[in-house]
């Protein structure tokens, strides 16, 4: 009796310890073969064959479908350099430059990978549409409210991710630093 | 209550194999993957322009709303398959997913070097079998190996600003994905 209690018990916890790991690593993502750029991170060998396992059963469980190597990169990042979470009722200013590339889009998505419902209908910028500096740099303002120059709306959601996708690009697998690939700068603001 | 504690220690070296075991096998089991979102609009071996995603609906999570989009869902169990992209103005890319979503192949139209990106795509037990002369004749045919017999090809054209987007759908409407012979 006490060894069938034993056994029980050790399955109990076999099942929730190991599926609990399980769903904690789908959901937080790996690092395996993560590149951190700033606030800022991409896992290139995700868009190859040579995907993880943890990544494989990630997007079979979302239904994402990665962007492949020979196409571009994308960086993804829910927080700002200094660790805030991105809050959609407050002010996000992205600034500086990109990495070299074709083109480049941004987007807004929420958590479950659905666009950011908005008034304006605006879910994204790609690099033709974006006004910049005399030197080339630029600023996106992410707010729930209307600004002037790149503005995103965020729809006052409270929880979003940004999306950065690098097209026709050098950077991938071998890219280690923010020298071959300097990404914009994340700054959470102050909220309405 | 060292018995517990032995349990307990057996119980979580369990725990990582049921860990392990569900990570390998989550995407044979998983009911909602790419491949099985497409299906229901996208009959096999044609390819079918995907809706741009909205707020409320998209036929993908995360899919880039720059781009128009078309899928070809292919089964090569009856034989191989040609794919035959028109370039588009501004950026074409053709991405090779297999059944459980694995990008295993994408090119673009400047890595393609020509207006006209063609492809054949096989297994790797068709392309085995394909005639020694045949491959030779046929050494500036690009061939795609793919890893499992179904699978998806996702078609993509930019559009730099929405105002382009009409423009992006309609150089995917010429785009081709038929079985060959």
């Amino acid at each position: 009796m006490r060894l069938l209690l034993g056994f029980l018990f050790a399955f109990a916890v076999a099942a929730a310890f190991g599926l609990g790991l399980t769903q904690f690593a789908l959901t937080r993502g790996t690092a395996f073969g993560a590149i951190t750029i700033g606030a800022w991170t991409a896992w290139p060998k995700t868009g190859t064959a040579d995907i993880d396992p943890y990544a494989r059963a990630g997007i079979a469980r979302t239904g994402e479908l990665p962007v492949g190597s020979g196409d571009g990169v994308a960086f993804f990042t829910s927080s700002d350099e200094a660790g805030r979470t991105l809050d959609g009722r407050c002010t996000v200013t992205l600034s500086g430059t990109t990495p070299p590339a074709r083109f480049w889009t941004i987007t807004l998505y929420d958590l479950d990978g659905r666009l950011v419902a908005n008034a304006a209908n605006r879910f994204g910028f790609t690099s033709q549409e974006i006004a910049r500096r005399a030197d080339g740099s630029f600023e996106i303002v992410l707010s729930p409210r209307a600004r002037p120059g790149n503005w995103l709306p965020t729809g006052g959601i409270d929880r979003y991710v940004v999306v950065l996708r690098l097209y026709d690009t050098p950077v991938g697998v071998a890219t280690r630093t923010a020298k071959d690939a300097p990404m914009p700068a994340v700054t959470a603001g102050g909220c309405a | 209550m060292i018995r517990w504690a032995l349990w307990l220690l057996g119980g979580l070296l369990l725990g990582g194999i049921v860990h392990l075991g569900s990570v390998l096998l989550l995407p044979r089991t998983a009911t909602q993957d790419a491949y099985t979102r497409l299906a229901p609009f996208t009959p096999a071996n044609t390819i079918v322009p995907v809706p741009a995603p909205t707020p409320d609906d998209a036929a993908l999570p995360f899919m880039d709303p720059a781009f128009a989009t078309a899928a070809c869902r292919y089964d090569l169990a009856k034989g191989a398959m040609k794919l035959r992209v028109p370039v588009s103005q501004a950026y074409t890319s053709v991405s090779f997913y297999s059944r459980n979503g694995i990008a295993y192949y994408a090119i673009n139209d400047r890595a393609a070097g020509r207006r006209v990106i063609e492809l054949d795509l096989m297994t790797t037990q068709q392309r085995a079998e394909l005639p020694d002369d045949e491959e030779v004749t046929a050494a500036d045919r690009l061939i795609v190996e793919s890893p499992t017999a179904t699978g998806l090809i996702l078609i993509r054209a930019f559009s730099p600003e929405p105002g382009l987007m009409t423009m992006a759908r309609r150089a995917l409407a010429s785009a081709q994905c038929r079985p060959q012979s």
